[in-house]
């Protein structure tokens, strides 16, 4: 009986080991992405946003993106307005690799041919805007190509990141934003519409609403002095 | 032809009344222009709605010149044929209740002629009538408030264009609602070859109006495809469609596109046909009518 306790116990102690070592590798690679990430203090971008929603009609645009740590983002639209989507300017990636966390493993997985880490963050703080986020890590690059972020405010998105010139400053090319937009509703009778015979949009679709903003960054001046009042 | 638009010019301004419609707008303008520049912001709250969980509103920028105007125009476009009928139903309906329709009669001019001057006199009023709320509508609030993309609210969708895509809009919405207002105008026009004063038209236009561009809004399916598509108050909405644009693959808008051009043009069509039938019947029932008054 003795020899039996004795060979669960250490089959224990060796899952837990192997569990905690694994832990700590996968905690290690996300420090290593975020010092990555943290030696950009400031950059300012130009770059073209597309908006996608199927209840709003917007132009290209081009636009301004000023970043400032710790967690200042501001996208300008030089000659207009731009609706920006909140989820984008309140949880950047500076935002999600901010704070204490419980970083899990979630195996290997592939984006665009791309062998990635899959890592799930768990907040440490209870009160936190971030409730869980998943984050898929190129390890040899050591930046994040996509991020499926649940909040208590804004629902859940995704973000999917390209990388290109900028990459040793984990600074992407292209960054695809998705949220889900939920119970939306126009008001009524604030306008009488003319109604040319296009389809309307039924308001079940508007119920469940997701949007896709796309921004393609031409150029970007990293560590430059940006005044705060930008912001 | 010219010499008689004069006269009939003379005659529509040199009644104070004709002004009433000119000092009634810019004070609407005036107006609103206050509410928005001191309370714009809630406004803008209540347009947008729900988007303003989702996204960060620039309300500061969103309220500019041509925004403030397109607001001008929604609230008011559907009043100004009131102002218009004033006038309109007054060309005939007037001189017949001064009495002078008969001693015009007497000069050597025909009545198709006459009637097509009096009709032309009500729409060149109708006209200023625009221009003058173009000028305050569009030209001042550019001024007060300067310019900037202008974002539209519809029943279903939100409608962003960029300021170097608006005036054309402007300009060609005002060239639409002038030819809306003058189905207006020839309805008003009709009506006052019928009347002995200028009451009953105008009040019949007013009636006519106002129940017509009620079922045009009424939203009852059995409506929607056998009794609104024919009314001229379901058309004369045509302008806003300058302001719809189109949208590509990638779901953004296509600079200088309207959304559904063919639409307007057929509204355009059936305001023109509406005006033909009114001013045409006005001419028939005028030329084989006994003058007595």
């Amino acid at each position: 009986m003795d020899m039996m306790y004795k060979t669960i116990l250490l089959s224990n102690i060796f899952l837990l080991s192997a569990f905690f070592t694994f832990a700590q590798d996968v905690s290690s690679l996300v420090q290593k992405v975020r010092t990555k990430i943290e030696q950009v203090n400031s950059y300012e971008a130009d770059g073209t946003m597309k908006t996608n929603v199927n209840f709003l009609k917007v132009p290209q645009a081009k636009v301004k993106i000023y970043f400032k740590k710790p967690d200042k983002l501001k996208i300008k639209n030089e000659n207009g307005i731009s609706l920006v989507p909140k989820s984008i300017l309140g949880t950047g990636l500076n935002n999600l690799l901010k704070g204490n966390f419980t970083a899990l493993d979630a195996g290997s997985d592939l984006i665009n041919n791309t062998k990635v880490r899959v890592v799930k963050l768990i907040p440490v703080d209870d009160n936190a805007e971030i409730v869980l986020s998943t984050i898929y890590i190129d390890e040899p690059h050591l930046v994040i190509l996509k991020a499926k972020i649940t909040t208590k405010e804004s629902g859940t998105y995704e973000i999917e990141m390209n990388y290109g010139k900028y990459m040793d400053y984990a600074l992407p090319d292209k960054i695809t934003c998705t949220f889900s937009i939920k119970n939306y509703k126009l008001p009524k009778g604030v306008t009488l519409d003319y109604d040319d015979g296009s389809k309307k949009r039924s308001d079940e679709n508007l119920k469940d609403a997701r949007g896709k903003v796309e921004i393609i960054y031409d150029s970007y001046s990293v560590n430059k002095n940006i005044p705060d009042n930008v912001f | 032809m010219w010499e008689l638009l004069k006269i009939e010019l003379f005659k529509i301004f040199r009644k104070p009344r004709t002004f009433i419609s000119f000092g009634a707008i810019a004070a609407i303008i005036l107006i609103i222009q206050l509410g928005l520049k001191f309370d714009g912001k809630s406004y803008l709250e209540l347009m947008m709605g729900d988007i303003s969980d989702s996204f960060e509103i620039p309300y500061d920028m969103v309220l500019n010149g041509y925004f403030i105007a397109f607001v001008i125009l929604n609230a008011i476009l559907i009043h100004v044929p009131l102002l218009v009928a004033l006038v309109a139903g007054d060309s005939i309906a007037g001189e017949a209740n001064m009495g002078t329709l008969r001693l015009v009669m007497t000069k050597p001019v025909s009545r198709t002629k006459l009637m097509l001057v009096k009709y032309f006199a009500s729409v060149i009023y109708t006209v200023l009538l625009l221009t003058w709320m173009a000028i305050l509508a569009l030209l001042a609030s550019i001024l007060f408030f300067g310019t900037n993309d202008v974002i539209i609210a519809r029943n279903d969708v939100m409608e962003q264009i960029q300021k170097a895509d608006i005036l054309w809009r402007y300009i060609a919405a005002f060239g639409f609602a002038a030819v809306a207002l003058s189905t207006v105008a020839a309805l008003a026009f009709l009506l006052s070859v019928f009347a002995e004063n200028s009451i009953g038209p105008i009040v019949a236009t007013m009636s006519i109006v106002i129940v017509l561009t009620i079922l045009s809004e009424l939203k009852i399916p059995m409506y929607d495809n056998t009794v609104k598509p024919y009314l001229f108050t379901s058309h004369m909405l045509g302008w806003k469609g300058f302001f719809y644009s189109k949208t590509g693959a990638d779901g953004t808008v296509i600079s200088g596109s309207i959304e559904n051009f063919p639409a307007i043009l057929r509204s355009l069509g059936i305001l023109l046909g509406y005006i033909f039938v009114f001013v045409t019947t006005a001419i028939w029932v005028f030329r084989k009518k006994d003058i007595l008054s």
